[in-house]
């Protein structure tokens, strides 16, 4: 406790890198998952390649990847790019699932009335498909989310600085307090995205809400 | 690109105590010890629960909770509590398997209780309407039912453990992590790009050999549950470490 009050500075700046860190390819990986998501529940025969595909991605272990990253970007090994383009593709890997079983969860007969009022394709995905298939997508935005924050720290052991430096450097002084509290900081961030996914999930979705008081 | 393959095809590499062979079968050691161990615990505590419905929310919770503790502080607290206590040569071995069992638990106990949890209920009571007792039902339907989702329990557990021995060289462990580990102490990138292609190679490798034995396994009376949008909202979520 007296360590975590010394170095305040030092673990909130951590924090905020590692949060940064966990945070863009979340974003990255929505933003790509959802029209490949699109695609693969659009069009039946690429829903096989596509999740199939983006889940060889996931099997690659992390400090591996980290490790690939420079061969394909041309960065330097200890550029964070490599782990924000990384994670991305975790992201990515986990996330077409989830939003091909998302948009699969919309009823048909809904879909159907959207197009009988007359909305076409673009408008009934955006307003309709997307909307209801929230809660779906959500949930693996949420398990996303929690990971990245995990996988983060290995990056410590290539020494790009985020909570994870808190272990290596605890660890090579084989001293305790800096690790516990690195693990608790990490926690305490993944339950904090955890719970702003679902409460982000639930004002987007307020007809769950008067149907569950109903 | 060049230096990479050269790393890989130079035979001196593969041989000796510390060549790519040696580390390759160390890390399916740890690998392999990890899994027998998990699903020695995780697998009878998910088919209990899935029989009797008792401790439910108590595995869902249990299985969000590891996966957000991050794996590389909680593999350095066993090694600097665990260590000194134990001392000798299983002063690293022992805390590492530790914790590589304490993440591979989770998903295995959460695919078989899954697994229970979705068989068809119709199924469960004809079973018993043919006199089966609690034991033949459990035997006899719910698990050859559940195997689908207990497989693909154990393949994201292995993926994980594979992942995680990785890690294992940061406390002065082997495995194919070694290269990873040594190549940044020595900056020698070709050594370790050379040994991530491998360790990815090897995620790749045993993640379709649990497909296949999955495959050979499962009644194929079950495979287009495998497809179907119930189960794969119930399936375990992989978590690479």
């Amino acid at each position: 406790m007296n360590w975590f009050l010394g170095h305040l500075a030092q673990v909130g700046g951590l924090l905020i890198t590692h949060a940064i860190l966990a945070v863009i390819p979340l974003v990255i990986g929505l933003v790509l998952a959802i029209p490949l998501g699109w695609l693969a529940h659009r069009f039946g025969w690429l829903r096989t390649p596509l999740v199939a595909g983006t889940g060889l991605l996931y099997t690659i272990p992390s400090l591996a990847l980290f490790i690939l990253m420079p061969l394909v970007l041309g960065t330097g090994i200890l550029d964070p790019l490599n782990v924000v383009i990384a994670l991305s593709v975790y992201t990515v890997a986990l996330l077409v699932r989830t939003v091909v079983d998302g948009l699969g969860s919309v009823p048909d007969d809904v879909a159907q009335a959207a197009t009988a009022m007359g909305l076409g394709g673009v408008r009934r995905f955006f307003t309709v498909e997307l909307p209801l298939a929230v809660p779906v997508i959500a949930a693996g935005l949420r398990v996303a989310a929690v990971s990245n924050v995990s996988i983060v720290s290995v990056a410590a052991l290539l020494g790009i600085a985020q909570l994870g430096s808190l272990f290596t450097d605890g660890f090579a002084r084989d001293f305790l307090d800096p690790i516990v509290v690195g693990i608790v900081a990490c926690m305490v961030l993944a339950l904090v995205l955890d719970v702003g996914i679902l409460i982000g999930s639930r004002l987007l979705t307020p007809w769950q809400r008067t149907r569950g008081a109903a | 690109m060049s230096f990479l393959w050269e790393w890989l095809v130079n035979p001196a590499h593969w041989q000796g105590s510390d060549g790519i062979w040696v580390r390759l079968a160390e890390h399916l050691g740890y690998a392999a010890i990890t899994l027998v161990l998990a699903a020695a615990i995780g697998i009878p505590l998910g088919l209990w629960i899935g029989h009797t419905g008792k401790g439910r929310l108590v595995v869902v919770n249990l299985a969000n909770g590891v996966r957000s503790v991050p794996t590389l502080g909680l593999l350095f607290v066993a090694v600097l509590v665990l260590g000194p206590v134990l001392g000798g040569d299983i002063a690293f071995l022992a805390p590492a398997i530790f914790v590589l069992v304490v993440l591979a638990v989770p998903p295995i106990l959460a695919g078989a209780y899954a697994g229970i949890e979705s068989v068809d209920p119709s199924a469960r009571d004809a079973a018993r309407g043919m006199g089966m007792n609690s034991w033949q039902v459990l035997w006899r339907v719910e698990v050859p039912c559940a195997l689908p989702l207990i497989f693909s329990g154990l393949r994201s557990a292995a993926l994980q453990v594979i992942a995680t021995a990785t890690l294992a060289a940061s406390v002065s462990l082997g495995g194919l992590g070694r290269f990873l580990i040594d190549g940044q102490a020595y900056r020698d990138y070709g050594q370790m790009a050379g040994g991530a292609v491998l360790v990815a190679a090897l995620a790749m490798a045993v993640d379709l050999v649990f497909a296949v034995v999955q495959r050979i396994a499962v009644s194929p009376g079950l495979a287009p549950v495998r497809t179907s949008r119930r189960s794969t909202r119930t399936r375990p979520v992989p978590n690479p470490a």
